[in-house]
Order: structure tokens, then C-alpha cells, then sequence
């Protein structure tokens, strides 16, 4: 295969009206992905910082991420019925279709984040937080690369996410058990460690959707479907 | 913002297109090589090489003026006809050269037949007359009536004409024009059929039908057809081959072709950005 | 920009003017039919159209010969002229676009405007002279040579205006080039040809001025091709512009079996091309 051509295609559509459909399906892609980005930082600072206002404020936030969703969806549908996009413009439009749902559920994800926080802000805390905001940290990495992959059609930094979710998940694993252990030594952890677990979890997956928007974007710039590769059936 | 591109596109000029590998190891029914067609010093198709399977759609796209009729008609040898005209190559219809000294072109014809972009019904002539026409008008003698209706029937237009065979052909509307010229192709049992635009005259509901025609002769027949609308050329057929300035840039599968064409100017033509 | 009111005033003006022209065109042709008609009416019988004429003086006679002569004659300019003016037509058609093929042209555009007397005397020339005899031949090529021009120039015409397409169509179906040729493009033109054919049989049915030197006349029943041969056309002019009163009506007569001759002509011309196919538009 030849090497991938770099980033702009020097031809425009020659419909001007359908250039900028395509191109407002970009910008509002990233302007959620941006406020999605938002959201998981507040979230985790409601934790940090136990400030639950920051909390609420992510709560009523999820609304405009929502409201994003509706748009674009529109937007592609009638792209699809108005211009039958083929080849790259085809891809893109079913690429974007697929992002949104899932920024969509990072968007609930974070929600869930600051819903947790919001509870335990109201006990001590558990014990300082280490590896809760390195996790953190990673999964926030790996949606920002996943979207920039995504502006710059970047194949190579969306394998780098494909390729970190294993650190994600040790180091779900590695909190997990610390947080097990907390349990089984008092019993009057149970309450906020098991929101510190969900909390883990909610992370944990917000990087598999980070790994979802990788894929999509894999298979936007190159035409192949990298998704779920032992469940393919062996070419012919 | 920058633009989603397809990697394997590329700038240079590339290299000459190899046939499609045809499936399961079938013998291709039309075989193209190196076909060049000249009028006077323009080079109209500039060595093509394509092979089509049996039984199957080739659907020949481009902008006007790439070729692509001048190419469909080097495969019935039409050219012949035009004084200007040279063509250099191999056209194999079964792995028989069709532009060899051998070869009658007039015999290759009933093989290989065609339908034109506009109706063309023969007007002096009532329905029954023309679909019968290949044979009669090649002297061949008798009763015709069952062939008539067969190949009415094929072209979906029996159950329309079937009270008024002595009208004038000239009575029925453009859609049943062209299915009529389909059965009259028809008629004289080709084993190919090349189709030239076929429905840019007619309506969306008679090109549908036409559409739906093409998918069911495909059981019997090979057909080639040249389209302006690459929408059509996405419903009706199951290879592509895209031709610009006279070159076949590139040919494979419809599916590739409009999700993922490896070249960049097949890309930049199915996505509407030529100029 | 005139206003409403003016241009619809113009446009009435118009119309009324070309319905003046109508009219003043109509004249001449009603004209014609009614003093013809009105005139010659009279004398019509079955004598007339079967009789020699007599000799002055004498009462009767007829038109017989003159009728026959005139029908003789224009057959045998039909085997002639149809199939070279239709054959010239064909080939200017298919083949003409050369040197050959343009000289063809021009010289059937000039003869089409040369005078028929000029023919006659041309035919007299050809035929009268070698043969030492007035003939119904001589007649007869006069005749012909005023028809071929025209037919070629209106056959090729016909031919060049079938479409392209359905030749293609035709070769399409592994049809040679000539049968094409004959099957589909002639017999697509076929109507306007035999139209052409009969148009110009009425013409030279009608016409006087090359008969008049190469047939000449006779007053008894002639079919031999080199003998003289009374025609309809000249038996009018000597009827005409002889001093008898009755003679003169007698012109009234056959000039209406004339007209009554080209009219049965263009009826049969319409009857024999219209379209049997049904449904056709």
C-alpha cells in the first residue's frame, strides 16, 4: 500500500454547499469532543478537590453534550439522503455517525463521575488520591489522542490508543485490589470505597470508548475495519 | 480542518491497471487488452486492459469525453464503420480475438450486441416487426411470433404489448421504446450485451425498470454498461472500471470502488470533486 | 418597452395581414379550378375520353389518342427517369460527399432550373435527329430527363433525413451495410420517395413545351416508341390557339381530364404512403 498521502486533499467538492456540510460535521465533532474533555477533568476535580459544585455544574453540562448529539446525527443523516456521499466522504460521514455515540457516553460517564463525587464529598476521605487521578489522568490521555486522531486523520496516533488500553486496565486492576483491601480490613470503608470502585469503573470505560473513536478513525483514513479481530471470519 | 483521505492514493502516474483476476478460476467471457483507439491523431482509449466474468455487470463510469462510449463500442468493432478510425489491441469475447482477419464483423455483432442512450425503434415498423427485425432484416425466414414473445418477455414488456403487436412501435413511450430495443437486441440471442447509457433518456420510474431488467438478465447474459450516473452504476453493477482522459484509471469491485477506490482520481470523481 | 394595448394591436395587424395573404394566394388556385370546372365541364363524355379527333367541322371527336399518347409516354419516362433519378438520390446520399459526389449535385441543381423548352430542343438534338423521325421515344427522354434532377435531389434529401441512430441500431443487429441501406433507410424513406416519384409524374404529365419538338403530334392512335405521338398537353395548345369556337372548348375539356389526371395522382400518392400502422404518430 502507499504511503498515506499527507493531510489535505488539494481538490475541493465541487458543491460548495456539501463541502461545508462535511466540514461542519468536523468542527462540531470536536467541539464535543472538547466539552467532553471538559466535563471528565471537572468531574475528577469535584473529587480531588471535593468541591461539588464543580459536581452539579457537570450534571447540568451533560445537556449541551446531548444537544450535540442530536445535531451531528441530523447532520449526517442528511447527508446521506441529500448527497450520497461514496468513498472517503462516505466513511467519514458513517465514521462520525459511530463517534458521537460514543463521546456521547464518555459524556455519561463523566456524569457518573461527578455523582459519585458529589456522595463521597459529604464523608472524609478514604485516603489521599494517588493512582485514582494517574487513572484518570490515562483515560483523559487517550480521549484527547483518540480525537486528534480524528482532526489530523492520524492512522498512527489512533493505534497508540489501541495500544495503551492494556495500562488503562492494569492500573484499573491495581486500584481495585488496593480498594478490596480497604473493605476487607474495615467494614465502614464499604460505603465510599465502593464509590471509589464505580468511579474506577467509569474511567475504565470511558478508555474503551476512547478506544472505539481509534478504530472508527483507523477505518475512516484507510478503509479497513479494525474492530473486534477475532471475531472475523478468515478471508477467503 | 483537514480533509479524511484514503492512504493508498496516489499522485504519480500509475502503473497500468492488470485485469481482474477472474473468480473460481472461470475463463473471463470478455477479455480486453491493450486496446487503443485512434480517430485521426487523437487518442481516444489509451490502452485499456480489462476482463469481465461471466454473467456479471461492468459498469464502465467517467466524466463526458473520457472514452468510455468510444470504449464500449471498439468491443462490437462499430468502429469500423468510421473511416477515421484505427483501433489496435485485443478484444476476446470466450478467447477469441475479435479484430482478426478471421472474424466477420457483421457475425460478431449477433453475438454481441448493443442498445443505444436513445430509443432507436425502427418507426416504419409495428412492435412485432422490430423485435423480429435482426432476424429478418438478416434474411433469416419463418415464423417468429415465438421468438418475438420470448424476448418480450425477457425485456419485461410482453404484459404491456402483448393486445397490440401490429402497432406502430412508434406508439408506446420512451421507456417501453428502449425495452423494445432491448428485446430486439435480445432476439437474436447474444451471449453479450453492451449498453450504451441505456436510461439517460428516460424518467426515474421507466430507468428503475430498466435497473431492475439489467438485474435480471444478468442470469443469462454478460452485460457491459456505460452510465453518467455513478449512483447507477453503484445499484446495477458488480464491477466498476472508471475511465479519465481516454486512460482506465482504475477497476475493481463496485463496493471498492465507491467506499474505497485506491486511486486518487477515481476518489476525487466519486466524491464530486472534479472541477 | 411598448406597452400591452400596442403590442396586441400589432399582433391583430399581423395576423390580419397574413390572413389577406392567404386569401390572395387562394384566388388564383380557385380561380383556376372554377373557370377550368365551369368551362370544361360540358364537354366531358365517354366519347371525349375514347375518340379520335375529327377534322374541323365536324362535330365530336375526342381526346383519345392525346389521352393515351399522354400516358404512354410518361410510363416510358417513368422506367427511365424513376429508377436513374431515385438511383442518383441513393447514391448522393450514401456516397456523396466527394469530389464526384458534389459535381452530381450541382449539375442536377442546374438542370432542375433549365427551362423545359431548352430540353426539348436538347432531346431533339439527341433523339429526333439521329432517329430521322419525330418519335414517342424522343418524347419520352425529354420527359425523363425533367424528372431525374428533381427526384434525386428530394430522394437524397429523404435519406439524409432518416436519423444516424437507425443505422447504428441496424448494424447493431449484425446487419450488413447495404442491406441496412435498402431495408432501413429506404424503406423508412419510402413514403417520401414515392411521394417525390408521383409529384413528379404529375409534372411531367403537364408538361407541353419539350413534347412539341420531339413527339410532335398525330392524329390517330400510336403506341409504337418511334412514331409521333399525340400528347394531352399539345392537343390543349392546338385546341387553344386555333381559330374555332368549338375547338376552343374542346381546350376547356381536356384541360380539365388534365387537371383531373395530376389530381388522381397526388389522391393516389397520399392513399399509397399513409401509415397502416396503427397507433402511429
Amino acid at each position: 500500500m502507499s504511503p498515506e498521502s499527507s493531510v489535505k486533499s488539494p481538490a475541493v467538492h465541487t458543491d460548495k454547499a456539501f463541502e461545508a456540510d462535511l466540514r461542519e460535521v468536523r468542527e462540531k465533532i470536536l467541539t464535543m469532543g472538547g466539552k467532553v474533555e471538559e466535563q471528565i477533568a471537572k468531574s475528577m476535580r469535584a473529587l480531588t478537590e471535593r468541591d461539588s459544585e464543580l459536581g452539579e455544574q457537570v450534571k447540568e453540562g451533560d445537556v449541551e453534550i446531548n444537544r450535540l448529539e442530536v445535531d451531528i446525527d441530523d447532520l449526517c443523516r442528511r447527508t446521506l439522503a441529500l448527497r450520497q456521499p461514496a468513498a472517503s466522504d462516505l466513511r467519514l460521514i458513517t465514521t462520525a455517525l459511530k463517534i458521537v455515540t460514543d463521546l456521547e457516553r464518555i459524556g455519561d460517564e463523566a456524569v457518573n463521575i461527578a455523582e459519585r463525587a458529589i456522595e463521597l464529598n459529604q464523608a472524609p476521605p478514604l485516603a489521599p488520591y494517588v493512582d485514582l487521578p494517574r487513572l484518570a489522568e490515562l483515560a483523559q490521555d487517550q480521549v484527547k489522542k483518540a480525537l486528534d486522531a480524528f482532526v489530523r486523520a492520524d492512522p498512527e496516533t489512533a493505534e497508540d490508543v489501541l495500544g495503551s488500553d492494556d495500562q488503562l486496565d492494569d492500573l484499573f486492576v491495581k486500584i481495585f485490589n488496593e480498594l478490596l483491601g480497604f473493605m476487607m480490613e474495615d467494614s465502614r470503608t464499604i460505603r465510599r470505597a465502593t464509590a471509589l470502585v464505580s468511579i474506577c469503573k467509569y474511567l475504565e470505560r470511558i478508555g474503551d470508548h476512547a478506544m472505539n473513536v481509534a478504530e472508527m478513525v483507523i477505518y475512516m483514513v484507510r478503509g479497513t475495519d479494525v474492530r473486534h479481530p477475532r471475531s472475523r471470519a478468515i478471508p477467503a | 480542518m483537514t480533509a479524511a483521505t484514503s492512504p493508498a492514493q496516489t499522485d504519480a502516474a500509475p502503473a497500468p491497471v492488470p485485469a481482474a483476476a477472474p473468480a473460481g478460476g472461470s475463463i473471463p467471457k470478455v477479455e480486453v487488452q491493450n486496446l487503443n483507439v485512434w480517430f485521426g491523431r487523437n487518442n481516444a482509449v489509451k490502452n485499456a486492459s480489462l476482463s469481465v466474468r461471466p454473467n456479471t455487470v461492468l459498469a464502465v463510469i467517467g466524466p463526458s469525453g473520457c472514452g468510455k462510449s468510444t470504449f464500449l463500442r471498439a468491443l462490437n468493432r462499430m468502429h469500423d464503420l468510421v473511416p477515421t478510425a484505427r483501433v489496435t489491441g485485443k478484444v476476446l469475447v470466450d478467447g477469441q480475438d475479435l479484430y482478426t482477419r478471421e472474424v466477420d464483423p457483421v457475425l460478431l455483432r449477433r453475438r454481441v450486441g448493443m442498445v443505444f442512450q436513445r430509443p432507436n425503434p425502427f418507426p416504419t415498423m409495428s412492435i412485432e416487426e422490430n423485435v423480429a427485425a435482426g432476424l429478418v432484416l438478416n434474411g433469416i425466414r419463418g415464423n417468429h411470433r415465438q421468438v418475438v414473445e420470448r424476448s418480450l418477455r425477457k425485456s419485461a414488456l410482453w404484459d404491456e404489448v402483448k393486445d397490440r403487436l401490429n402497432h406502430a412501435a412508434t406508439s408506446l413511450s420512451g421507456g417501453q421504446q428502449q425495452r423494445l430495443c432491448i428485446a430486439r437486441a435480445l432476439a437474436i440471442e447474444p451471449e453479450v450485451l453492451l449498453m450504451d447509457e441505456p436510461a439517460s433518456a428516460l424518467d426515474p420510474i421507466a430507468t428503475a425498470k430498466i435497473e431492475e431488467l439489467i438485474h435480471e438478465l444478468k442470469e443469462h447474459y454478460t452485460i457491459i454498461i456505460v452510465t453518467h450516473s455513478m449512483q447507477q452504476a453503484a445499484r446495477v453493477s458488480d464491477q466498476t472500471a472508471f475511465f479519465y482522459m481516454g486512460e482506465l484509471v482504475e477497476m475493481g469491485s463496485t463496493e471498492q470502488i465507491f467506499t474505497n477506490p485506491k486511486e486518487r482520481r477515481t476518489e476525487d470523481y466519486v466524491t464530486g470533486k472534479f472541477g | 418597452m411598448r406597452s400591452f394595448a400596442v403590442r396586441r394591436l400589432m399582433n391583430l395587424v399581423m395576423t390580419g395581414l397574413c390572413g389577406v395573404a392567404l386569401v390572395a394566394a387562394f384566388i388564383p388556385l380557385t380561380s383556376v379550378l372554377y373557370l377550368v370546372i365551369s368551362r370544361g365541364a360540358a364537354g366531358l363524355s365517354w366519347d371525349f375520353f375514347t375518340a379520335l379527333p375529327k377534322p374541323v367541322g365536324e362535330a365530336g371527336g375526342g381526346i383519345g389518342n392525346a389521352l393515351a399518347g399522354t400516358m404512354y409516354m410518361v410510363g416510358l419516362a417513368c422506367l427511365m427517369g424513376l429508377p436513374l433519378g431515385v438511383g442518383a438520390g441513393v447514391f448522393l446520399a450514401e456516397r456523396g460527399d466527394g469530389t464526384l459526389g458534389n459535381t452530381v449535385r450541382f449539375v442536377a441543381e442546374v438542370l432542375s432550373g433549365v427551362p423545359s423548352i431548352v430540353i426539348g430542343i436538347v432531346a431533339y438534338a439527341m433523339v429526333v435527329i439521329p432517329m430521322h423521325h419525330f418519335s414517342a421515344l424522343a418524347g419520352s427522354v425529354a420527359l425523363a430527363i425533367m424528372m431525374i434532377p428533381g427526384l434525386a435531389r428530394a430522394t437524397e434529401e429523404l435519406i439524409r433525413v432518416v436519423p444516424g441512430s437507425l443505422r447504428e441500431a441496424s448494424l447493431a443487429l449484425g446487419v450488413t451495410n447495404w442491406r441496412t441501406s435498402l431495408l432501413v433507410i429506404l424503406r423508412t424513406a419510402t413514403a417520401g420517395v414515392v411521394t417525390a416519384c408521383l409529384l413528379a409524374v404529375a409534372r411531367a404529365a403537364g408538361e407541353t413545351a419539350p413534347l412539341l419538338f420531339t413527339a410532335l403530334n398525330n392524329q390517330y392512335w400510336n403506341f409504337s416508341p418511334v412514331q409521333p405521338t399525340a400528347s394531352l398537353t399539345v392537343a390543349i395548345f392546338n385546341y387553344a390557339i386555333s381559330p374555332y369556337e368549338d375547338w376552343h372548348e374542346k381546350a376547356w375539356t381536356a384541360s380539365l381530364v388534365l387537371l383531373m389526371l395530376v389530381g388522381l395522382l397526388n389522391v393516389a400518392s397520399r392513399l399509397l404512403t399513409r401509415n397502416r400502422l396503427k397507433g402511429a404518430r
